[in-house]
């Protein structure tokens, strides 16, 4: 397993070195001179050479590049043009939203749509079965944003005074907020990677809701969840409704499922334990393929709910043409993105040991 | 029916081709007959337009109110008020139309970007394959490379350093669309390459590129045409979504995900200028979702996977 992991972790480096590559060409590649672009048309040449100067925009790319390197294994990720904060502390401040987004949007597709193929698969040909592959088909052609706003005209202005009531925007009602975590531990002085660390829990609203033992803040930051994680998930939760029916499928099919049954093990163990462990794996696997799908749906889901994510956050900063912030939160999503699928290929290792004989 | 199989001598059988066999198959689809009704609609839609809808899409009109909801005279709104179907939009447009055109741009947007990125990776993919060696790890990493962000992101990114617009939208998405069909060519160049018929081609004295375009690359015409039908769906949701963003399509223009975005605050008190446009989006892209799955049951049974 071990010699898994490491084979795995090697593969990475190109398509890391790649993706660094990549970040670093997207903020040297805007057409037109750097200077005018970020500090405005009417920067003056002073200004302008200043600016290079302080950027390093005068050095060959090369050495440019092994400077970003270096900055980028400091964990400085350059200043914000906008906020004039460091982007650092900006990441800390708006990954949480979006990781807490997509791992709800997970639990709702995978727990869903496991359901609902599962179910599918034992009613085949039923209306059921029917009804069930309809709202697949439906759900993986939804757009994530309309679903977001129909969802919300629902559970907020129809259900209003019923208790399915939910709110449609904002990751906390107006009067409860995160408590700062530095103050609240009694830290001062932090710098550097410790900050982050803080700064990031600080917004992770669960680790902040259960440091503090503030059930409210949990409870409403929850509630706020459930309408922004059903829209992000509704896509994959379909893909993985189909996936597990046929795969279910698939295995029912096959001998030893009828051995079992033969021996006289009951319907329902048959089912759990042979059946679904070994339809499991490409399950997983689709689950996996699905984060890239849930990460942009998270984007687009945070803006119809202004959610304070990295998706309002980057088009926030592309509109008002803050490279910096650009590169680091591009940067940033493609490094979560490449971890997952990091974890899922460990994981089906795990679940399936031919995987890692390889 | 009846007749038909009464009559079923072999010598029938044989002499159909495959194409038409592929399309006897796909008729009889369950998914690809609604994906095709749906889609054949969306395209006469599309097509006569300027005659469907009854005012300019465009144009501001006068003597309406903003957002004002649904006129429809046969569900009881009085005769003498002129009828919109879908309401008003915060322009003073009439909505219907303005769905109505944006079937052209989406279609369009759809088969634009996938069209490019099928052609810019099978050239990829084809050459990376034939040429093997450094260019051929060259070409593959760097798809790689796309293809470790998610696609809407890189898409968002790309659109960050061309500037925002609706050409520029489309670039980035079939930018970041070239990678799957950059994979698919070169794995079927391989797969086919070595193959007798080609090696019988070759010692007939066929050059390199009669070999490549007329017997190999036939062979990635079916898992493009499903692969393709399936990222049109795509393209178009990913479109909608830039422009939604505000990073795509500008006002005035007829698009459906601008549409969205530019009502988007309005979901509470005028709703149908949100229910509309992102209807006519999902029915478009479950329109080629489903003739795919179809495409992909009745050309390709190898390539039958999740299919319901």
């Amino acid at each position: 397993m071990l010699q898994f992991i490491t084979r795995r972790l090697i593969l990475l480096v190109p398509v890391l070195i790649g993706v660094l590559l990549v970040t670093f060409i997207i903020v040297r590649a805007i057409p037109g001179d750097p200077c005018k672009v970020m500090l405005g048309e009417r920067a003056t040449e002073e200004k302008c050479a200043e600016f290079r100067e302080r950027y390093g925009l005068n050095d060959n790319l090369l050495v440019q590049f092994g400077r970003f390197l270096v900055n980028m294994g400091k964990g400085d990720l350059g200043v914000s043009i906008r906020f004039g904060q460091p982007v650092v502390s900006l990441i800390a401040a708006r990954l949480p939203m979006t990781i807490e987004l997509t791992i709800g949007a997970m639990l709702f597709s995978t727990i869903v749509g496991v359901f609902l193929g599962i179910i599918s698969a034992l009613k085949r040909n039923t209306i059921v079965d029917t009804l069930t592959m309809v709202i697949a088909n439906v759900g993986v052609s939804m757009p994530v944003f309309w679903l977001g706003l129909v969802l919300a005209y629902v559970f907020a202005l129809l259900l209003k005074d019923t208790p399915f009531f939910l709110p449609p925007s904002a990751r906390l009602t107006s009067g409860l907020a995160l408590t700062q975590l530095a103050d609240y531990w009694g830290l001062k002085d932090m710098s550097g990677f410790q900050k982050f660390v803080v700064d990031f829990l600080t917004h992770s609203l669960l680790v902040n809701a259960l440091a503090t033992g503030n059930w409210k803040l949990l409870g409403d930051g929850l509630r706020h969840l459930i309408l922004p994680s059903v829209a992000v998930g509704t896509i994959p939760m379909a893909i993985i409704a189909r996936m597990t029916r046929s795969s279910l499928l698939e295995v029912l099919g096959q001998d030893y499922i009828r051995t079992a049954r033969a021996k006289g093990l009951p319907y329902n163990k048959v089912i759990t334990r042979h059946a679904l462990s070994n339809a499991m794996i490409p399950i997983v696997t689709i689950i996996g393929l699905e984060t890239g799908a849930l990460l942009s749906g998270a984007v687009l889901t945070e803006t119809v709910f202004n959610l304070p994510g990295v998706g309002t956050a980057l088009v926030g900063a592309i509109l008002a043409r803050d490279y910096p912030v650009v590169q680091g939160f591009t940067l940033v999503v493609a490094m979560v993105f490449i971890l997952v699928n990091l974890l899922v290929d460990i994981s089906y290792a795990y679940l399936d040991p031919r995987i890692r004989l390889e | 029916m009846s007749a038909v199989s009464l009559n079923h001598t072999p010598k029938a059988v044989e002499r159909w081709s495959p194409t038409r066999e592929a399309w006897r198959r796909l008729r009889r689809h369950r998914s690809a007959q609604i994906g095709m009704i749906i889609l054949g609609l969306m395209v006469l839609v599309a097509i006569f337009a300027p005659l469907i809808a009854p005012y300019d899409p465009v144009k501001q009109m006068q003597n309406v109110k903003r957002r004002e909801p649904p006129c429809i005279h046969l569900l009881g709104c009085p005769a003498e008020k002129p009828e919109h179907l879908f309401g008003i939009d915060g322009n003073f447009r009439d909505l219907f139309s303005r769905v109505v055109f944006g079937s052209r741009l989406s279609l369009q947007i759809g088969f634009a970007t996938i069209g490019f990125a099928i052609l810019v990776g099978g050239l990829l993919g084809a050459v990376s394959a034939y040429a093997g060696g450094w260019v051929d790890n060259l070409i593959m990493r760097t798809m790689d490379v796309l293809m470790a962000f998610p696609s809407l992101l890189l898409a968002i990114a790309i659109v960050a350093v061309l500037g925002t617009g609706l050409i520029n939208a489309l670039l980035a998405i079939g930018i970041v669309s070239i990678p799957r069909y950059a994979r698919l060519v070169r794995a079927t160049v391989l797969q086919v390459r070595e193959m007798e018929y080609v090696q019988a081609s070759r010692a007939l004295g066929a050059g390199g590129l009669h070999i490549l375009f007329l017997r190999i690359l036939p062979n990635a015409i079916t898992p493009l045409i499903v692969q393709g039908t399936l990222g049109i769906a795509g393209a178009i949701i990913d479109a909608a979504a830039l422009s939604f963003l505000g990073l795509g399509a500008e006002p005035p223009t007829p698009e459906w995900g601008l549409m969205l975005g530019e009502e988007r605050n309005s979901v509470f008190n005028a709703p149908h200028l949100v229910f509309f446009p992102g209807l006519a989006i999902m029915l478009t892209v479950l329109s080629f979702n489903l003739l795919g799955d179809g495409l992909r049951d009745a050309l390709d049974p190898r390539l039958r996977g999740n299919v319901s």
